[in-house]
């Protein structure tokens, strides 16, 4: 091979990276709001599903991306509001109500999707934008230019996050909700609507991320589209140490794992293709075994708030 | 907002499930008032402060300012009426800057940007003018105790408090901080605040306060004005009889060194060198009061000695054992017992239930446990028989540990580790923030085990007590030993000087 062609599949390869990325970036900066408030919200599997569904039904029914898009938002909201009532006002078990969530969504998107449309349809999906001159850069141009409108959407993402978090006030306020709620709550924060809006907002990303799979990468919904990614959106939230930053870095790491791993799947050369399909899921472990570090964690994290409870 | 002329509190009632922690309360401040509240440990001093501040709904009473009630339901409706508040344990948020823990409660008009340079700046100023000088950028988890009560305040400051409750703040200062907070306290009085002041030394209640309020079982039992009573009189008050602090009887007779400290070296959490060559030796039945100004060492003395923080260079020999870098499991079995300085998470599962807090170092031992398998009846007994023994008031000893009061959880310590017959007990801070009956217990207790030819180290900054305690005296500062002097031969003006550095002839 020549060199422009180990040049081509690097190039390729990174372009797929960055485009698989997309849905763990929406789920992860998502469930990274949840978390910094102190609540672990497990059901992003379940949410994704419901969106991908929800987003896939209304632009194969009625022809229209966009409002699949909102209308999986729109469902996310309301998962996230169920896993608010259940967790934070109800102040049930986090783990427990999480994984409650998470097959909900299943169970919902898996019946409704057998009920309404029943067997493989497709459709056209999120058309990838050309955007002028930066699209032609050679090898960049096609690493970064020639995604879809929600590829650009989950990198803005990354710094919008950053900032409402560091800069704002209702950031310092998210994170002092999630390390020490009693404190919170002495200078005048009501740490129970800090929570619901961060769970929220969580979980309306989680959907946007389902959406994303089903509209703007499979063009297409089965009940096995969303394929561990929610939990592996959680996964990147400890990766990134509740960092937007760092859920970049975990969610771009992983995905260039996976466009590797497709790479060598197809490249021809003779290898078990049940260990090039594990690769990604060991590093992601390995990583994380290795980066953990404490102190940046959100201290409350799954410790329900009562006010007349000290502890 | 108005100024606050007068507060009241009507007939308060506020129960707990398995207790009443306020009876119908009466309490009544004005404006350049300070009103000492005082009670034993569980009395309900916190339980009211919360109440007035929002962060507890009475079940009964009423709150009343400028003689009109006022509707307190959230701790924003406390701070709108200019309410500030220090609580006993400090409601700083340990990542954040003292600037951002400050902007935490402004309502900025701006909802995309905060201009913390201003709130900084004027941190400083208020901070020039009460002289409460702490660093605007420092985040606080990298501040001492002192600083951070001086954050504390600033905090209520900023937010216009002109009302007052602090409770127990003096209770980690040191000596000269405590001077330093009631000169201030007395200052802005002056300016019409109202102060409500929480404290267990009795001495620095009659110099702060102008009248003082005692509560007893959650009930309203004496109140005076402060240049008409005593020390005594207060003490007898709160506790409901007489209290005399027990002193060590001298003994000339000593048994074998049991813990030898031999130039040991250790970092603290900051990465400095925390103690830099200490070297003593601890007899058999004999209390060695280490004295010195907190911060000097103690917390990593006590550290190194019960396993818990890694030992650089030197020796540490328990019973003629060294135990440097030994496992803390290791070193309990030898027979260490340990009081240490945060009660709350190191001394004990905060979330676990009284009994399970009471057999933690010997659960998997028999009696407690045989064959693997725990032993409830025999446990329940033995925690019951504790409990009583030791005085450990709790609705039952299935309460959850964190619900109990602070005297409480320390006599809860205090009995674990003494009735495991341990050879040696490090005592960090035995008596911070514990009322003084407790005092008195904890203090006969003590002696009694000293007595029974237990070595204990006690590490505290109160004068009071280690001369009531000790059989010698050593001061640290700056991580070595500076001095050791035998009990008769102290005084408290000598140990004051060596705390401060200062070693004559
Ligand atoms: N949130 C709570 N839940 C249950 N019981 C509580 C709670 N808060 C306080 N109590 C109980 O109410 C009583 C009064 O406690 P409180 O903290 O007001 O005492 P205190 O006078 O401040 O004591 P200390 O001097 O030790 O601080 C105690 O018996 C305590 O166990
Ligand atoms: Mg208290």
């Amino acid at each position: 091979m020549t060199m422009a062609s180990y040049f081509q599949i690097i190039t390729n390869m990174l372009a797929v990276a960055v485009a698989l990325s997309a849905p763990y970036i929406f789920a992860a900066i998502g469930e990274m709001f949840s978390q910094k408030s102190g609540v672990l919200n497990l059901g992003v599997e379940g949410i994704m599903m419901l969106g991908a569904f929800t987003a896939f039904y209304f632009s194969w029914a009625y022809d229209n991306i966009l409002l699949g898009i909102v209308m999986a938002m729109v469902v996310g909201i309301l998962m996230g509001l169920l896993m608010a009532i259940v967790s934070i006002t109800l102040k049930a078990d986090q783990g427990i109500s999480g994984i409650g969530v998470y097959m909900l969504g299943w169970g919902i998107a898996s019946t409704l999707f057998r009920l309404f449309i029943g067997g493989v349809q497709s459709i056209s999906g999120l058309q990838d934008l050309q955007i002028p001159i930066l699209g032609q850069i050679p090898y960049l141009g096609k690493i970064l230019f020639q995604h879809n409108i929600m590829v650009y959407l989950a990198l803005l993402l990354v710094p919008a996050s950053w900032y409402i978090l560091y800069k704002t006030p209702w950031g310092l306020k998210v994170r002092a909700v999630g390390t020490t709620p009693r404190a919170a709550d002495t200078m005048g924060i009501n740490v129970i609507k800090t929570r619901y809006q961060c769970v929220i907002i969580g979980s309306m990303l989680a959907g946007l991320g389902g959406a994303f799979l089903s509209v703007a990468q499979a063009n297409m919904f089965a009940n096995d589209l969303i394929a561990g990614r929610g939990f592996i959106a959680i996964a990147l939230v400890y990766f990134g140490r509740w960092e937007p930053l760092g859920v970049l870095k975990g969610a771009l790491l992983f995905s260039l794992a996976n466009a590797f791993q497709r790479w060598f799947q197809i490249s021809g050369i003779s290898f078990p293709y049940e260990i090039t399909v594990v690769f990604p899921y060991v590093l992601i472990i390995v990583v994380l075994a290795f980066s953990y570090k404490k102190f940046s964690e959100p201290t409350a994290l799954t410790v329900p708030y009562d006010r007349e409870f000290k502890g | 907002m108005n100024k606050i002329l007068s507060l009241e509190m009507v007939n308060i009632t506020k129960r707990f499930p398995g207790v009443i922690a306020n009876q119908d309360v009466n309490i009544k401040v004005n404006a350049g008032e300070v009103m000492a509240l005082l009670g034993e440990n569980g009395a309900g001093k916190t339980t009211l402060m919360n109440i007035l501040y929002g962060l507890y709904n009475p079940n009964e009473g009423d709150i009343l300012i400028n003689g009109k009630k006022v509707k307190i339901r959230s701790p924003q409706n406390a701070l709108d009426l200019g309410i500030g508040m220090v609580h006993q344990h400090f409601m700083l948020v340990p990542s954040l800057t003292v600037t951002e823990n400050v902007a935490l409660g402004i309502n900025f008009k701006n909802k995309f940007k905060m201009d913390l340079k201003v709130v900084a700046d004027k941190i400083k100023k208020l901070g020039e003018k009460n002289n409460l000088n702490v660093d605007p950028n420092a985040y606080i988890s990298q501040l001492s105790v002192g600083e951070q009560q001086r954050v504390e305040i600033i905090k209520a400051l900023y937010h216009g408090a002109n009302f007052l409750v602090l409770d127990e703040p003096t209770a980690a200062l040191t000596p000269q901080e405590t001077d330093q907070l009631i000169k201030w306290i007395r200052e802005i009085i002056k300016d019409d605040m109202g102060v409500i002041f929480i404290s267990h030394k009795l001495k620095e209640v009659t110099e702060v306060s102008d009248k003082v309020e005692v509560l007893r079982d959650g009930k309203n039992v004496f109140s005076v004005q402060t240049n008409k009573t005593n020390v005594d009189e207060l003490a007898r008050e709160m506790a409901g009889r007489d209290i005399e602090l027990p002193t060590v009887d001298k003994k000339n007779e000593f048994g074998d060194v049991v813990l030898k400290v031999e130039d040991v070296w250790a970092k603290s959490d900051k990465g400095t060198d925390a103690l830099k060559g200490i070297s003593l030796a601890l007899k058999k039945g004999e209390i060695l009061g280490i004295a010195g100004v907190s911060g000097n060492g103690q917390k990593e003395l006590a550290e190194v000695i019960t396993g818990f923080r890694k030992v650089n260079k030197g020796k540490i020999n328990f019973k003629d054992e060294n135990i440097v870098n030994k496992s803390i499991q290791y070193i309990i079995d030898q027979g260490l017992g340990f009081i240490p300085e945060d009660r709350l998470h190191m001394g004990t599962v905060p979330g676990f239930k009284v009994k399970e807090n009471l057999i933690l170092k010997d659960y998997l031992k028999y009696p407690f446990c045989k064959n693997f398998i725990l032993k409830p009846k025999y446990i329940e007994s033995y925690c019951k028989t504790t409990v009583d023994e030791y005085d450990i008031k709790c609705p039952n000893i299935n309460t959850p540990t964190h619900a109990l009061s602070g005297g409480n959880i320390q006599k809860l310590i205090l009995s674990r580790e003494l009735k495991r017959n341990p050879v040696a007990l490090v005592a960090s801070y035995p008596i911070r923030g514990v009322d003084i009956g407790a005092i008195e217990y904890i203090h006969e207790k003590l002696l009694e085990a000293r007595n029974n030819d237990v070595g204990i180290l006690l590490i505290t900054e109160e004068l009071e007590e280690l001369l009531n305690l000790s059989d010698r005296i050593a001061v640290i500062y700056e991580g070595k030993i500076l001095d050791i002097l035998e009990a008769d031969k102290a005084t408290k003006s000598k140990l004051g000087l060596l705390m401060a550095g200062v070693k004559e002839g």
